[in-house]
């Protein structure tokens, strides 16, 4: 299946690797790209992204995160919005940021703002996320948050200037319960890490459980004790340790794992003391985006990036992916003057991002949420996509996930 | 291949079709016996249905993921663009077979005719081209580059005109079909899908389909002069997802698949205004019209089945199974000489 990945990937090259590959067929006189008005001159658009300093892990090897990950999303991002700029005389640049560890956001955003970016796509924790908001360089900024899930950031710490992009843990666990109440797998037994994230994701997953129905029938904590995810003896090791720990549970339908720093989860499909399914953060997971996924013309958007970084899209790419995008919609809709014009329009009803999930995303005016469906992934397919059939909502089925209008703490200062 | 097969019904369809008084005289019934053919995406063929028995008559089995379909102007060839196999298959209707297949470039996902029969015009969705062929030699006369992922495609009736839409850059390009030179790019509503000309090619019709609506483009001006909206009663604006247009021949009605919320809008082409909502199949794609205008036969992707409108009543008559995952139909009247 990775024969795409020998197909050309410059689009001047085509011509001449369709004649190398004996498929001759194209003129080699590709057509210039139409040039904008020429009268206009090109509208320049720098969009910084800034990342945390933790690269982030995983159990699994094929799971470890790239080291561009989530900034390769926003480099085919702004490839489509440059696509699209050429024929509007608008051209988007990137200026890519690592924090070093313990370097202050607020700092680097000040340097970015410095270079005249107005609009950031960040990637940083709940903390930093919040500490580049507040920070001076930030108030006229738009920040695009990618990769902080709390649901803290959409409720009490919400800030005017930081439009959420990623999905929260609260979105995610309403996801992945609806699909399970469907399933009628309503008594679930919950193994929640040690690490504060993993009691954040497993207090969601309780929400959820209330919300819809199901019923937690067993608690259980996995201490993470340090030391190496796997080694030589562990394949060994963890045949005995995972059955012993999930012994004597009583009867559920399903074990839900919350192990958001990649401790034990990746460990429980197969090894459980029950003949029992994963879901949560291994076996079925709920996410934005899986690179499996191939409806709604999806299949476009994977074959684009694995050409141009040869490896699969993540969660985390299409998140920024997905910021890139609306910032090219913005500029396309002459709002991407400032953060407030671009704001306005993402509040507006002119605002409909197309991002290959089967409808339009919108942004909640509460809290400045990205509405999205949310993908079941079981790592190789999509087998499911939320909001589920049947759990209906006023406004928008979409507003079942997560926190809705009268739930919000959200108020924006 | 060059068609010297003259057969009696070929012919006698010949005959027909060039008799004035059958033409005109609405009243008759018609004097050729009419096939839908509609492509199969994931099934990899084109099911091929009877509109008398309204009973499928034929599968003919095909290279990967067939999309778009086009008949010739003199009906005796039908064009089905093959996205995964990067080629353009021909059938012969009468035939029921493929009698050639050629490269068409990366990904092709529509397919359209000049109105002379002798150009065929392709959207290459993975690679951001609008591309030009030689009906006859097959040759690539040349390509237009457009936004990202094309997919619309329409010919004015005088054959003068390309519209292409791309998917992603959310554009409508519009093309000059001789010089092969982009005269305007026009920004609409997210995601457009499909574009179709009125049949006096004074308005170029463009669905949205994360955007919800239908945009209405003057063809001289190229510019924004109108939308269809789609505010239906107990469907919700997410579903609402515009994609085939399906015009008919008098220009008064079109016809608008809204996708998931599997129904067709039957809309007043004049007014804008959706007549009638009519519930058909799942994920309701493209759509043709019988020439004598009597049926439409609606693509439904996801039951895998079409659904045929009587267009004088507006009622849904008959579902009729077909391959897996069905995305448009066409068809042909009877061959011309």
């Amino acid at each position: 299946m990775f024969n795409r990945f020998s197909r050309p990937l410059e689009r001047g090259l085509m011509a001449a690797a369709a004649a190398a590959a004996g498929l001759l067929l194209f003129s080699p006189a590709a057509p210039a790209a139409p040039a904008a008005d020429a009268a206009s001159p090109v509208q320049m658009f720098k969009i910084g992204y800034l990342r945390r300093a933790e690269p982030g892990t995983a159990i699994s090897r094929l799971e470890m995160p790239a080291e561009n990950n989530g900034e390769a999303g926003a480099l085919v991002g702004l490839d489509d919005d440059n696509d699209t700029g050429e024929f509007l005389g608008q051209k988007f640049t990137l200026v890519s940021r690592r924090l070093k560890a313990g370097e202050d956001a607020a700092k680097t955003l000040d340097d970015l703002a410095g270079q005249g970016v107005n609009f950031v796509v960040a990637d940083l924790a709940e903390g930093a996320l919040v500490a580049a908001a507040d920070s001076p360089a930030a108030a006229k900024m738009l920040i695009f948050n990618v990769g902080a899930p709390d649901d803290s950031l959409r409720q009490e710490s919400c800030r005017a200037n930081v439009v959420h992009v990623a999905p929260s843990r609260a979105m995610l666990a309403d996801a992945l319960a609806q699909y399970l109440i469907w399933k009628q797998w309503r008594k679930w037994f919950l193994v929640v890490g040690s690490h504060p994230e993993d009691k954040l994701w497993a207090d969601d997953l309780k929400r959820s459980g209330a919300r819809f129905g199901a019923k937690i029938v067993a608690e259980r904590v996995f201490e993470d004790r340090g030391g190496a995810r796997q080694s030589d003896s562990g394949v060994a090791l963890i045949q005995k340790q995972i059955p012993a720990f999930t012994q004597g549970a009583p009867a559920y339908d399903i074990l839900l794992a919350a192990d958001e720093s990649a401790v034990f989860a990746d460990y429980l499909p197969y090894r459980t003391w029950d003949p029992r399914p994963v879901a949560g953060s291994a076996g079925l997971v709920p996410t934005s985006w899986d690179p499996s996924s191939e409806s709604w013309g999806a299949e476009q958007l994977q074959r684009r990036f694995e050409r141009k970084f040869s490896r699969r899209m993540t969660a985390l790419d299409m998140n920024a992916w997905t910021a890139a995008r609306m910032i090219g919609e913005a500029a396309a809709h002459g709002a991407a003057g400032d953060a407030a014009a671009m704001k306005a329009f993402f509040l507006s009803k002119d605002f409909a991002l197309a991002a290959f999930k089967g409808q339009k995303l919108t942004l909640r005016d509460w809290n400045l949420q990205l509405r999205q469906p949310i993908l079941l992934s079981d790592g190789r397919n999509v087998v499911s996509v939320s909001p589920q059939e049947g759990f209906l909502h006023q406004f928008s089925e979409l507003d079942t996930l997560g926190y809705d209008r009268p739930e919000s703490k959200c108020h924006f200062k | 291949m060059p068609f010297q097969v003259k057969s009696l019904a070929l012919a006698l369809a010949a005959f027909a079709a060039s008799a004035p008084a059958l033409v005109v005289s609405g009243a008759v019934a018609p004097a050729f016996a009419f096939d839908a053919f509609v492509t199969n995406e994931k099934g990899d063929s084109v099911t091929v249905i009877d509109l008398d028995s309204l009973k499928v008559k034929a599968t003919i089995p095909l290279a990967q993921r067939p999309r778009g379909i086009a008949v010739s102007p003199d009906n005796r060839k039908i064009y089905v663009a093959l996205g995964d196999s990067d080629q353009i298959a021909i059938i012969d209707p009468q035939k029921l077979a493929v009698i050639e297949e050629f490269p068409a470039g990366r990904d092709p996902e529509r397919v359209d005719v000049s109105p002379d029969g002798k150009t065929l015009y392709v959207t290459n969705e993975d690679s951001n081209f609008l591309t030009f062929f030689d009906a006859e030699s097959k040759a690539r006369l040349g390509g237009v580059r457009v936004g990202v992922e094309p997919e619309g495609l329409a010919v004015s009736p005088d054959g003068k005109l390309v519209v292409a839409t791309t998917e992603t850059t959310n554009m409508v390009h519009f093309v000059d079909a001789a010089t092969r030179r982009t005269l305007a790019n026009v920004l609409v509503d997210s995601r457009p899908r499909m574009a179709v000309f009125t049949p006096d090619g004074s308005e170029v019709w463009v669905s949205a389909e994360i955007g919800g609506d239908v945009v209405v483009l003057d063809a001289a001006t190229r510019k924004i002069k109108d939308r269809v909206k789609f505010d239906i009663p107990g469907l919700r604006s997410e579903n609402i997802q515009p994609v085939g247009i399906t015009m008919s021949r008098d220009g008064k009605l079109a016809f608008v698949s809204l996708g998931p919320a599997n129904r067709v809008a039957v809309v007043d082409v004049k007014t804008r205004e959706v007549q009638k909502v009519l519930l058909v199949g799942q994920r309701v794609w493209h759509a043709a019209l019988t020439p004598d205008q009597k049926y439409l036969v609606t693509a439904n992707g996801v039951t895998n089945d079409v659904s045929v409108v009587d267009v004088a009543s507006l009622k849904v008559v008959k579902s009729i199974q077909v391959g897996e995952s069905p995305w448009e139909a066409a068809i042909p009247g009877p061959p011309k000489p």
